[in-house]
């Protein structure tokens, strides 16, 4: 099969993500790449671990006066249900519904901003009401590296997903296309592997003590 | 094709039918562990809002919970339940388990 092949609903693949060499080595390298990215997240969770609430005096914040369960709770729903709606893209893409599969898309970014933008607030919150910076203390440091880049990772992900929707809107579905959809969508998804992790490590464990 | 010959049976309408029976099919497994980890979520914020448990019970047991939701997104949102992922569960293995081990080295750092 050719990536530019005109593909109707009875033509197209049981498998479109994975039916042409491109898309193969797209698959294997992307999962090389998700590999990569879980030491990476690894390395920062490691470094959290070692330097939370390690501050210079008693006058600094640590994590149990910071964090808050609501804003938390809003936030992780928010981005559970983003891996939903992104399934459900997904499952309409199977089924060559190329209309459907951009309206799940488009939930799944509104989800993932509506999760940005509260980020945004909860840093500037830290910020200005707990003096809380990245240089303050390792605390700080090491607390906004984690949680900065698995944001900064939301905000990629969210520019890759509207780009490949805006750059494929005239065009269809296609064996060119599907599989760029099906890998932004697991992107996505590793995105919310990691957010268990922050949620789980860095706030619930924040406010046990 | 390999992935289409293996599901024809002749007719492409059947063919068809099966496979859109398939992804319904798969569809609700997901909407079923969507489910299973909105609870999990919930039972690990409640743990901890909850403030009549220890630490030493808190921490663990939340832990777990992340790692089971984790395993739901991993086999069935990113279809690691599915034939072909040996190479993605060699890389993604691979790379926990050098995660692990610096998780493992930097607490052992600080333990005193």
């Amino acid at each position: 099969m050719h990536t530019e092949e005109k593909m109707t609903y009875e033509t197209w693949p049981a498998a479109p993500e994975k039916s042409t060499l491109e898309a193969k080595n797209k698959f294997l390298g992307f999962w090389l790449f998700l590999g990569g990215e879980t030491v990476l997240f690894a390395s920062l969770f490691a470094t959290y671990l070692a330097l939370k609430d390690k501050v210079p005096s008693t006058s600094h914040a640590l994590a149990k006066d910071l964090f808050e369960l609501p804003l938390t709770f809003v936030a992780t729903m928010l981005l559970l249900t983003s891996s939903l709606t992104s399934v459900y893209a997904m499952y309409h893409m199977k089924n060559f519904a190329f209309k459907k599969m951009m309206v799940w898309l488009g939930l799944t970014v509104l989800l993932g901003a509506g999760f940005l933008g509260l980020e945004v607030y909860e840093f500037n919150h830290y910020v200005h009401k707990f003096h809380h910076t990245f240089t303050s203390s390792a605390f700080g440091s090491a607390f906004y590296t984690l949680v900065g880049f698995h944001g900064a990772h939301v905000a990629f992900g969210l520019m890759w997903i509207l780009t490949i929707m805006i750059r494929n809107s005239k065009r269809g579905l296609n064996l060119y296309n599907a599989p760029k959809f099906y890998v932004a969508s697991l992107y996505w998804h590793f995105i919310d592997v990691v957010w268990v992790f922050i949620f789980t490590v860095v706030y619930l464990m924040g406010m046990v003590g | 094709m390999t992935s289409n010959q293996q599901l024809s049976s002749g007719n492409p309408s059947v063919d068809i039918e099966y496979r859109r029976k398939k992804n319904a099919e798969e569809m609700r497994y997901q909407v079923v562990s969507f489910s299973l980890m909105i609870f999990l979520t919930l039972v690990a914020f409640a743990a901890v809002a909850m403030k009549g448990f220890t630490a030493w019970f808190t921490v663990p047991f939340i832990m777990l919970l992340a790692v089971v939701q984790v395993i739901f997104q991993l086999y069935y949102f990113m279809h690691m339940s599915h034939k072909g992922h040996e190479a993605p569960s060699l890389f993604l293995f691979s790379g926990l388990f050098v995660g692990l081990v610096t998780v493992l080295a930097f607490s052992t750092i600080i333990w005193w």
